[in-house]
This record gives structure tokens, C-alpha cells and sequence, in this order.
């Protein structure tokens, strides 16, 4: 048996204990401020505060009172924590909040420093056709621009005396009779890649070509085609249409097919000109009554291209025998192109190179 | 090819169908729209008068009538006119008021010259008839008054203009266009070249083929006591005018007429003229000729001639010379009607830039037998029109002609359109456009292709042509249409007329490929990367004149003077290609500039011209029968310039833009220098910059741009003088590179670093180095001198002023270590760092600032 008297140690009274908990949570919550809040939080929860002390007595006491005297003191701990980390949150949002307005900026002020560029809208749009048939499986064949009269007129069956040579408007290039030529479509390309490139081929070869005409809203002396070959066993003119029917669904969207009528160029055998069906108006504008179509001018289709099956002749000047092998070929202009799809009325904006017109274009087309 | 509708209708049994409808069928099949123009419909209340009383009104500037005009109704009709060439009793073209004339024009009944006017009295020009418009129309004394004149003069017609493509000559004709017509709409057509022709008696004026190569029919036919006075009907000058020709007198607008029906050109010659036998021949040396246009002729060796005894008269299918040409009194005239040579004519009228409606026809291929048909229409409609007898006799001298035949499988055009016709079809469509099929092979088909537009002879090209196959048939082409050559040419006329709206639609399986180029993406890349850090791509046009070269400040050896020459610029001052991409990019800039864009930064990426040393000045054309040999390639290849690719910069004022943040920063050398790091950074390549002198570039601010030991171009401020001469703005600077140049050096993958993740270590080093001490060179020490550990250096500071000496620079640099391994000691950096100034000392006479 012990003798041990219990001391009464008056901080774990149940009313003291409350008293330091009310007195913690009024410092608290009257605290004002980040820092009076800091003050309270010495004050009340530090390791000098009262509730701190009298959390050390405990010890002291008969293992009996103990344990309520613990519950007692932990939970008035507990509540001062919580009130105090309610508190810090509710200061530090308003802390924040009168911060960030106080930096408020006018963020409409404009910061074109450096402003962007942009690729010219012919230069994108030969890329974008060029990238419809890499996809198709064809690769981008090129030529010289300054070629041969042989490469642009000769082997592509453009006889020397036949009236579509006269047509062609050439400039000649130091006699004119010197054989070179700035060539005028890009059709040459697809000589050089009949003599270099292994069968079957399937190229397409956009590029700059040269006519004598003057600059005016629709003729300009340097402009650009795309011109498209395939040569394989067994091609056809349905294959033909096949490959433009898709390349037109491609550019202008689904529906937006060709249409063929027959046509003559000496490279092609049989030929074509080549419509796209308007892809504004869907060809509704040509039925009487509908409303009028700017862009196709109530006719439903646009002219776009000529094409046709490859003249065996033309086989013939490249080494390749036309009973194994045929093709078809194809071009149109890019800046016409250009001029429908995107509504550009005059051809002197592409090549006098006004900012203006070219930086709404972007990088891509 | 202007067509009167009612023209076609003589021919062809056109359903009741309107212009539009018989233009759209008739593109399908090849010959296309260009334009419709209506006459007539429009025109309402012209009645034929009778011109009862004459006032001549006095007072005014000009002769005025007062008329008194019986028009059928109630009351004559008064009537105010300005024109003199009537008199009492005339019957002229009324329009009555709220009649409407060509156009639109409304006639009312209005006071002028202080009388009434019931509407007009109309000349042919008014009533869309023709030009003439000196008088008023006097009709035929006979003519009903009151009728409808729009019935009466047939004013109502629609004219379809068709664009006739060179390889279909017979379409530039009634006659091909009807037969085109009646195929398109399944209807008869009656050709008005299949008439019936007397039996000659005896010959014409003499004549005679000298040459079989230029000519292969001559026909001529006579008539005599032909009146020069006798006036073109107006059915015959209304559609001569329609058609498009101007009428002149009887005996032109016939041959005209003929030539527009029957598609064969005909020459008038003044029989009275002639001296002795006609002969066909070339020229001779020394032989001249004055043409209808009063021009001389100095004539070619080539050249085909009509000649008689005096020499020549006419060239041949071009334009008839002056002195045998009929005139107001020509009586007794010759008719001429031949078949040329068509690239004969086509080198004559290139040779001399003679176009006329005969070459036209001529060089695209006219019916070989149409000279004896078109030159009795021509003589029997000279005798009916303008009195006269038509000789009973006619020359015809020929050369033998074979016509070409051409051996498919009947299946044949369906394997070109990729589906399937049946050989009745094929016979049909091919029998419809005037061929004559017959069954089997023929063997002597293959053996020498006949080629009538004279593009290559010979039995191999045709043996390469030849198409063999299951069930051939032979293929005798109709003698108007010369284009027919070859297996493909027949294949094309079935589909075409079986309708290419009926071709399926099939996309082909291609092989995979290779997707684009390495210098394919690069220049992409080039081109994205330009326009991301604020250039603008332009496409220039690529002539130059001497005028850039000097503005340029290039020297009289500059490799840049050597440029390739048009024949034909279109501007005089402008003959050359480009040599450079600058002269264009610069003139670009001065217009931005002056339409009030001050700052500027543009790119081009394009080709240059650059003519090789001692090329050969023809490229040869060889033969198309087969493939070049290599050695012919080369010699085109060795003809033709140079064409590397290049890119070029230019920039003027602010690059960076002054703003409410502040000033901006004018462009400067640097900009034009970074911009070619810029490219080769793309390429994967980084540049060294070396100081240089080269034009158009500021002496003191040009920068040379090297690849290893190769030159790829320059960059900086341009010199003082090209900005003046080309109106920049002052300090304006430029860069051009040769990408050709860097394609060839690409590096490939990259090698993927080894990242380190050992800490940094950083010294920092000031140099004085003397003024003029490239700083690249500097840097190159020093990154050569701090060895492997060396991570980055990065220049921070440049300093010039007291502290460091006169003619003296402080250049600071930033140089960071790591080691890939372990953490670098103080040591070990400060050794590398020593390392490195040492080598800079050591190779630029560098000195530690402020040891």
C-alpha cells in the first residue's frame, strides 16, 4: 500500500483547461493579421503557452487521473491547432487575394515585339498538293527551270513545226535557236523522270514556269503548276479519274469531284480538260432558278487542269515500251488554284510581294 | 470558230434544242464553248417602209430629213433622218415606236430638230446585221411594205464560238462542226462538200506541182465575164460577219465563205495577171514578194511559192502578193485550191509572223480532197452571185498520197479507258467520225507510218506504236482527218464520243515511296524556320537587267556579271536571269517601303542562273524515236547553266519593334548574319563567319559564310551606295546563301548527347584582345584550349574604354564545366580554365583582364 496523497495540480482542472482553450481561440480568432496570428499561435500553442505546461503536469499526476487529464488537455490541443490552421488559411487567402489585385496588369496591352513572317500562299500550296500525293505513294520530282528545248518540246511530242509549239509563248534563251528555253509547264519534269527513275514511276513535280505574257489580274510571265505522272503496267483512264477524283475530295472536300472533256495536248493521248465541280455552290448555282455562285459563275464547275494518258510517244523518246507499260499525266495552274480556293481576285498581288497579301497565309496552307 | 446556228442548221438536223444546249454537246465532244452571242431576239416592231415624202430641213450642222413613211398602218409615219442615200420610193427598215433595236435600244416617238420623229429609219450596223452603217438600208424594191423585217432579213441568230484545239483542223469549219453536231445529237448530217461534179472538159490555166514535199494538190478553175460591181448579197456579208470576217467585195467574201463552210482556203488570182504555167515550188535565192499588206518579202529557201513565168505570186496558204490580187476591175479570175504541206505552211507563217485565216487552217491540216468540191462551190457561186461563166475545165495536178492506216485490237480502246467497249462500239464510233474499218490485221499497216504533221517518219517509231492483241481490225482514217495516227489517236475518238463522263472512277494501287527528300524537308524547313523569326517570303520574278549589276557595285570580273540572255524579254531592260536572288528581294523591299511599310524583313527561295565557263551555246534536240543516248543528255546538260538554289534576306528598320514597353532595335549586319546561322542551323550545320570585302555588302560589314573550307555565301549591312541606288532605307542589310551548297553537306542523324547529371561548374574570364581580333577567333581558342570538360561558353560582355587601352577590347565570356563522371573539383576547372586562356593568349595575343 502507498501512501501517496494525489496532489491537486490546479492547471488539469477541467475549467482551467477550458479557460486556456477559450482564451486560445478568442486570441485566435481575433487575431488579424499573418502576424498577429503568428503572436497568438506563441501565445496559446507554443512550448511556453499554458496548454503546453500544463500538458507537461500530467506526468505528475496519479497514473489513475491521468488518462482523463490527458483526453482533457489533448483535445483542447487539438481544437487550438485546428482553430489555428483555419485561421492561417482564411488570412493567407486574404492575403493572396489582395495581392494578386493589387498586380492586376492590363493584359490587352498588345507585345507584338517581334511579329511573326509567313511563307508565300504559292510556295505552301504546291507543298500541300505535293503532300496529298506523297501520301498517295508518289515522291516530288524536279527539273531545271532554264532547260532544254528537247526536255520541254521534242520528247514530249511538241513537234518543232506543229502550231501547240507556236501556242506555248516561249522565251528563248541566249538565240532562238539555241535549244534552251525557260521552260513553259512543268511537263519536262516528266521526261527527266522517265529517263532517270526506275519503272514503274509515280511522281508529282510542282514548280515555277515561264510564258511572254504581261503581268495583268489573270496572265503573269512567271507562275507556277503542278504536274502529275504515273507510269505503270496496266494503267487507265479510269485510274486516271480516279487519282483527281480523290485529290479533289482531298483539297475541297468530300463530294467535290471532276469531270473530263476532251481536250488536245500533244504530250496526252487521249486528253482532257479537266472541271472541278464547284466547291461552293456544289454545282447548285447551274440549275435555273437557284441563286448565282460567284466563285464557279453560276456554272457549277471550275476549270482546273488538263490531263491525259501519256502519249506512247512520248514513252518512245524515254526508252520505255509503251505495249508493256502506259500512264496518265496530269497539271494545273497553282496560282489559279490559289485565286478560287482562297478567293484572290488579282494575280499581281502573288508576285509583287506586298506584305500585306502574303502574311495572312500563315506557314501552312 | 465563230458558228451561225442557222449556218450549222443547213447541214445538220438539229433538233429543236437552243444554242446553249447544241454548245454543251458539242464540248463534250471536244470542241469548246467560249462564248454565245444571240442576235435579234430582242429586236421587236421593224417593219419594211416606204419612203413616200422627203423635207430637206435646213439650219442645222448637218443634213436633215423630214420623212413621210408608209409603214402598212392606218397613217403614213413621220419620220426624222440624218442619213442622204434614199429617195422617194425607197424601201427601207422602220422601227415604229416602242420598237426595240439590237441591244436593247428603245425607239419612242420624240420631237427633234422641231419635228416629230414615230421612231427610225435603220442602217445594217443598227440592226445587228453587219458594220455598214455609211446609209440607211434600201431593200430590194419588191420587198412587201409592213412585213417583219426580222423575218425578212433573218435577223434572229445565235453564234457559237468554239475554241477549236490545233490537232482538229476540220473543225475549223461549218462543215466539221456539223459533222461533230449531227454525232453528238444521233441526227443525219449532210455534207456540203459531197456534191456531184461535172466531167472537166480540157484543163484550166496551166499548172504544175515542182515540189511534191510542199505540195500534193493544186486545183485551179477559171471564170470569165465576172462583174467587179456586183455587190455580196447581205445573207452572204450577215454571216461573213458573224462569223467573224470583215466583207470586202463579191469574189473575197466568197472565197471566205467557202473557206468557212467547207474548211478549204481559196486564193483569187487576176487571171489577167497570170504569165504562162503556174508552178508550185520553193523559193529561190534572191526571190521577193509584195504581199496584200504592201509589205516586201525578203523570201526563205523553205518558203512555198505560187509562181508563173513573171515569178512569184503568192505565198502559198499565207497571203497572196499585190500584183496578181483582184481588183475593183478584175473580170476573168482564177480560183485556186491546194493541199500544203502543213508544217510547210506553219514554218512559212512563223518565218514571216504571217497568221492568216488560210495558215490557220493550213498548219492544223486541211482535207486532201477538197480542192475539187471547194473550188466548184466557190466558181459555181462567183457566176450565180456576179455573173459570168464558169470555165468548163479544171487543172489538177497531184503527188501520190497514201493514206495512213493504222492496225488495233478492237478491244483496244477500252483497255485505254479502263472499261470495256464492245467492238461493235469501237466499229461504230470509229465508222461515225468517217474512218473505214475493216476486219484483220493488214500487214503492210506497221510497215512506214505515214506522219502528216510531219513530227517523225519512219516504220520503226510506228513498229514501237504498233498495238497487237486478239481480233485487230484496220483503221483507214477519213481524208479530214489527218491527226489520226496512231492506236492511241483512235482510242481517244471512241472514248471521247462514248462519253468521258462515262469514264468509272478508279484510284491505282502506287508503290510505296520514299516520301520527300532530305533537301526536299530542308528547304521546308528553311522556309518555316524564315518565316518563324519574322521574314516574309517572296516569289520574284527572275529577270534582271545590266542596270542591277551595277547597282549592285559588282565589278567588270565579277563571276555574278555572267548571266544567261532572253531572246525576247519582255522588258528591254530587264534580258537577263538572275544571277543572285537580291536585285529582286531588294526592289520587293523598296516597295513595301514605300507603301508605307518601313519595317521589313523578306525571304526568297529560288533558283539562280549561273551560265557555265566555255559551254557549248546550242543544247541539241535530238531525235524522239527513241531514247537519247547518254552522251546526247549530257551535251543538253552541259549546254544548260548552272541552277543552284539559294536562299536570301533582306531587312530594313525596326526588327524588333519599339512599343509601350519601350524602344525597339533597329535590324542591323547581325540580324542578316543570324538569319544564315538561322538556315544552317536547319540543315544541321553550324557556320563559321569570316570578315570579308564583297559586293553588295558594306567593305566594313560583310561577313563570308563558310562550311568547313567551303564558301556558301554572305551577310551584313549593305553598302551605302546600293541602298541608294535601289532607294532602302539607310543601314538596310542582307544575306543570301546557296542551299544547293549545304544540301551537299548534310550531316545526317544526329548523335544523341550523353546527358550529365554531375553538377556545373562556372568561371568566368575577361580577354583583352586588340580591336580588330575577330571574336570568333577568340572563342574558337578558347573553346579549343578548355578540352573535353568544357560544356558551353557564352560571350556576355563586350567592353571598349579607358580601363582596357586604346585600340584595345574586353571580350567576357561565361565558361561552364562538367564532367560526365564525378563532380569536378576547383582544381580541375581552374586548370581548364587556364587551359583555355593560355591557348587564347597563345593564338590571339589574349591577355587576362586584370592579371
Amino acid at each position: 500500500m502507498s501512501d501517496y496523497d494525489p496532489v491537486e495540480v490546479t492547471p488539469l482542472h477541467a475549467d482551467e483547461v477550458s479557460r486556456m482553450e477559450a482564451e486560445a481561440l478568442d486570441a485566435i480568432a481575433s487575431a488579424g493579421s499573418l502576424d498577429d496570428l503568428k503572436q497568438a499561435r506563441l501565445a496559446h500553442a507554443g512550448d511556453r503557452s499554458p496548454i503546453a505546461l500544463a500538458n507537461r503536469e500530467i506526468g505528475a499526476l496519479p497514473p489513475a487521473a491521468r488518462a482523463e487529464a490527458g483526453k482533457r488537455v489533448g483535445a483542447a490541443r487539438k481544437a487550438i491547432g485546428q482553430a489555428l490552421a483555419a485561421r492561417q488559411a482564411e488570412l493567407e487567402a486574404e492575403r493572396d487575394a489582395r495581392v494578386l489585385v493589387e498586380e492586376a496588369v492590363d493584359v490587352t496591352l498588345p507585345w507584338d515585339r517581334q511579329p511573326r513572317g509567313a511563307r508565300h500562299p504559292l510556295t505552301t500550296m504546291q507543298e500541300r498538293i505535293a503532300d496529298t500525293f506523297v501520301a498517295m505513294g508518289y515522291e516530288v520530282a524536279e527539273g531545271p527551270e532554264l532547260e532544254g528545248e528537247w526536255f520541254n518540246f521534242d520528247a514530249l511530242n511538241i513537234a518543232q513545226d506543229h502550231p501547240a509549239r507556236s501556242e506555248h509563248d516561249t522565251f528563248f534563251v541566249g538565240s532562238a535557236d539555241s535549244g534552251m528555253v525557260l521552260r513553259t509547264q512543268t511537263s519536262p519534269v516528266q521526261i527527266r523522270a522517265l529517263l532517270q527513275r526506275p519503272l514503274p514511276v509515280y511522281v508529282i513535280s510542282p514548280g515555277k514556269v515561264f510564258r511572254t505574257d504581261e503581268l495583268d489580274a489573270t496572265h503573269t510571265p512567271v507562275f507556277h503548276q503542278v504536274e502529275g505522272l504515273a507510269i505503270d503496267e496496266g494503267l487507265t483512264m479510269a485510274h486516271l479519274k480516279g487519282t483527281l477524283d480523290r485529290f479533289a475530295e482531298i483539297m475541297f472536300g468530300e463530294g467535290i469531284t471532276t469531270r473530263f472533256r476532251p481536250n488536245y495536248f500533244p504530250f496526252t493521248e487521249p486528253s482532257a480538260e479537266m472541271d472541278l465541280k464547284c466547291f461552293v455552290c456544289r454545282g447548285a448555282s447551274a440549275v435555273p432558278g437557284n441563286p448565282p455562285c460567284r466563285t464557279c459563275k453560276s456554272e457549277g464547275w471550275i476549270e482546273w487542269g488538263g490531263c491525259g494518258m501519256v502519249n506512247p510517244r512520248v514513252l518512245v523518246s524515254c526508252g520505255v515500251d509503251p505495249a508493256r507499260y502506259s500512264g496518265f499525266a496530269f497539271g494545273m495552274g497553282i496560282e489559279r488554284t490559289l485565286m478560287f480556293r482562297h478567293n484572290a481576285e488579282d494575280m499581281r498581288d502573288m508576285v509583287e510581294g506586298d506584305v500585306r497579301f502574303t502574311l495572312p497565309f500563315g506557314r501552312e496552307i | 470558230m465563230r458558228v451561225p446556228l442557222s449556218w450549222l442548221r443547213e447541214y445538220v438536223d438539229l433538233p429543236a434544242v437552243t444554242a446553249h444546249e447544241v454548245a454543251d454537246r458539242l464540248t463534250a465532244a471536244g470542241l469548246k464553248l467560249e462564248s454565245i452571242t444571240s442576235y435579234g431576239h430582242d429586236v421587236k416592231n421593224v417593219v419594211v417602209g416606204e419612203v413616200l415624202e422627203i423635207e430637206e430641213l435646213t439650219g442645222f450642222k448637218k443634213p436633215i430629213r423630214h420623212c413621210k413613211v408608209e409603214t402598212g398602218e392606218a397613217t403614213p409615219r413621220e419620220i426624222v433622218c440624218g442619213a442622204t442615200n434614199f429617195v422617194a420610193g425607197d424601201r427601207v427598215p422602220v422601227v415604229l415606236p416602242g420598237g426595240v433595236l439590237p441591244g436593247g435600244f428603245e425607239v419612242g416617238a420624240r420631237k427633234t430638230y422641231g419635228r416629230m420623229s414615230e421612231g427610225m429609219i435603220c442602217s445594217e450596223r443598227e440592226l445587228g446585221l453587219s458594220e455598214e452603217h455609211a446609209g440607211i438600208m434600201v431593200l430590194p424594191a419588191d420587198t412587201p411594205v409592213g412585213a417583219d423585217v426580222v423575218e425578212l432579213l433573218g435577223l434572229r441568230d445565235d453564234v457559237i464560238e468554239l475554241e477549236i484545239t490545233p490537232d482538229i483542223g476540220y473543225a475549223l469549219s461549218i462543215r466539221g462542226v456539223a459533222r461533230e453536231a449531227a454525232i453528238a445529237f444521233g441526227v443525219p448530217f449532210r455534207d456540203p462538200a459531197d456534191v456531184e461534179l461535172p466531167e472537166a472538159e480540157g484543163t484550166a490555166w496551166p499548172a504544175s506541182i515542182g515540189d511534191p514535199s510542199a505540195c500534193d494538190r493544186f486545183v485551179l478553175r477559171e471564170i470569165t465575164g465576172f462583174d467587179p460591181a456586183a455587190p455580196s448579197p447581205l445573207w452572204m456579208r450577215t454571216r461573213l460577219a458573224r462569223a467573224g470576217m470583215r466583207p470586202v467585195s463579191l469574189a473575197v467574201d466568197v472565197t471566205n465563205y467557202v473557206m468557212l463552210e467547207l474548211g478549204q482556203p481559196l486564193h483569187a488570182f487576176d487571171r489577167a495577171k497570170l504569165t504562162g504555167e503556174i508552178v508550185v515550188r520553193r523559193a529561190r535565192p534572191g526571190e521577193r514578194l509584195e504581199t496584200l499588206d504592201h509589205v516586201v518579202r525578203d523570201l526563205d529557201a523553205d518558203d512555198i511559192l505560187i509562181t508563173d513565168q513573171s515569178g512569184p505570186l503568192s505565198m502559198a496558204g499565207t497571203m497572196g502578193g499585190l500584183d496578181s490580187e483582184i481588183s475593183e476591175s478584175t473580170t476573168d479570175i482564177v480560183i485556186e485550191a491546194a493541199h500544203f504541206s502543213a508544217t510547210g505552211i506553219s514554218r512559212e507563217s512563223r518565218r514571216h509572223k504571217l497568221v492568216s485565216e488560210a495558215s490557220k487552217r493550213f498548219e492544223r491540216g486541211v482535207d486532201r480532197e477538197l480542192p475539187l468540191p471547194a473550188s466548184w462551190r466557190a466558181v459555181q457561186l462567183l457566176a450565180e452571185l456576179g455573173g459570168g461563166t464558169p470555165g468548163r475545165g479544171v487543172t489538177h495536178a497531184e503527188a501520190e498520197a497514201e493514206p495512213p492506216r493504222i492496225a488495233i485490237p478492237a478491244g483496244y480502246p477500252g483497255t485505254v479507258a479502263g472499261v470495256p467497249y464492245t467492238k461493235e462500239t469501237v466499229v461504230r464510233r470509229l465508222e461515225q467520225i468517217g474512218c473505214v474499218v475493216t476486219d484483220g490485221d493488214d500487214p503492210a499497216v506497221r510497215k512506214g507510218a505515214v506522219d502528216p504533221t510531219g513530227v517523225v517518219t519512219g516504220g520503226e517509231l510506228a513498229a514501237k506504236l504498233a498495238v497487237t492483241g486478239p481480233d485487230m481490225i484496220t483503221v483507214t482514217p477519213p481524208s479530214w482527218r489527218p491527226d489520226l495516227t496512231d492506236p492511241n489517236d483512235l482510242a481517244e475518238e471512241v472514248i471521247r464520243l462514248e462519253g468521258y463522263e462515262h469514264l468509272p472512277s478508279v484510284l491505282p494501287k502506287a508503290p510505296a515511296g520514299a516520301g520527300l527528300t532530305e533537301e526536299q524537308r530542308l528547304r521546308r524547313r528553311v522556309g518555316r524556320a524564315l518565316a518563324a523569326a519574322g521574314y516574309v517570303e517572296v516569289l520574284a520574278y527572275p529577270f534582271i537587267g545590266e542596270a542591277d549589276l551595277d547597282h549592285l557595285q559588282l565589278p567588270a570580273d565579277d563571276a555574278r556579271r555572267r548571266a544567261a540572255r532572253l531572246v525576247n524579254p519582255l522588258a528591254d531592260d530587264e534580258p537577263l536571269l538572275r544571277t543572285t536572288l537580291l536585285p529582286g528581294l531588294l526592289k520587293t523591299l523598296a516597295r513595301n517601303v514605300g507603301r508605307g511599310f518601313t519595317d521589313v524583313a523578306l525571304f526568297e527561295s529560288g533558283a539562280v542562273y549561273r551560265p557555265r565557263e566555255d559551254a557549248p551555246a546550242v543544247a541539241p534536240t535530238p531525235g524522239v524515236d527513241r531514247r537519247p543516248a547518254e552522251e546526247e543528255l549530257a551535251a543538253i546538260e552541259a549546254a544548260l547553266p548552272e541552277q543552284p538554289r539559294r536562299v536570301a534576306v533582306v531587312l530594313a528598320g525596326e526588327f524588333d519593334r519599339s512599343g509601350w514597353w519601350g524602344r525597339g532595335r533597329q535590324e542591323c549586319w547581325a540580324d542578316a548574319v543570324q538569319a544564315a546561322r538561322l538556315v544552317a542551323a536547319e540543315a544541321g550545320i553550324e557556320l563559321s563567319v569570316v570578315a570579308d570585302q564583297h559586293e553588295p555588302w558594306h567593305p566594313g560589314r560583310c561577313a563570308a559564310l563558310y562550311v568547313g573550307d567551303t564558301l556558301v555565301g554572305h551577310a551584313g549591312e549593305l553598302h551605302p551606295r546600293v541602298i541608294e541606288a535601289y532607294g532602302l532605307p539607310p543601314r538596310s542589310s542582307a544575306m543570301e546563301l546557296e542551299l544547293s551548297r549545304l544540301e551537299a553537306v548534310l550531316p545526317g542523324p544526329v548523335d544523341a548527347p550523353r546527358v550529365s547529371a554531375y553538377p556545373v561548374a562556372t568561371q568566368d574570364v575577361a580577354l583583352i584582345v586588340p580591336d580588330f581580333t575577330p571574336e570568333a577567333d577568340v572563342a574558337a581558342a578558347l573553346r579549343d584550349g578548355a578540352g573535353e570538360l568544357l560544356e558551353s561558353i557564352r560571350l556576355f560582355d563586350v567592353y571598349t574604354g579607358e580601363q582596357v587601352g586604346e585600340g584595345h577590347k574586353s571580350l567576357a565570356y561565361t565558361l561552364r564545366f562538367r564532367a560526365p563522371d564525378r563532380t569536378l573539383t576547383v582544381e580541375e576547372t581552374t586548370a581548364a580554365r587556364d587551359a583555355a586562356v593560355a591557348m587564347a593568349a597563345d593564338r590571339v595575343g589574349a591577355q587576362l583582364r586584370g592579371a
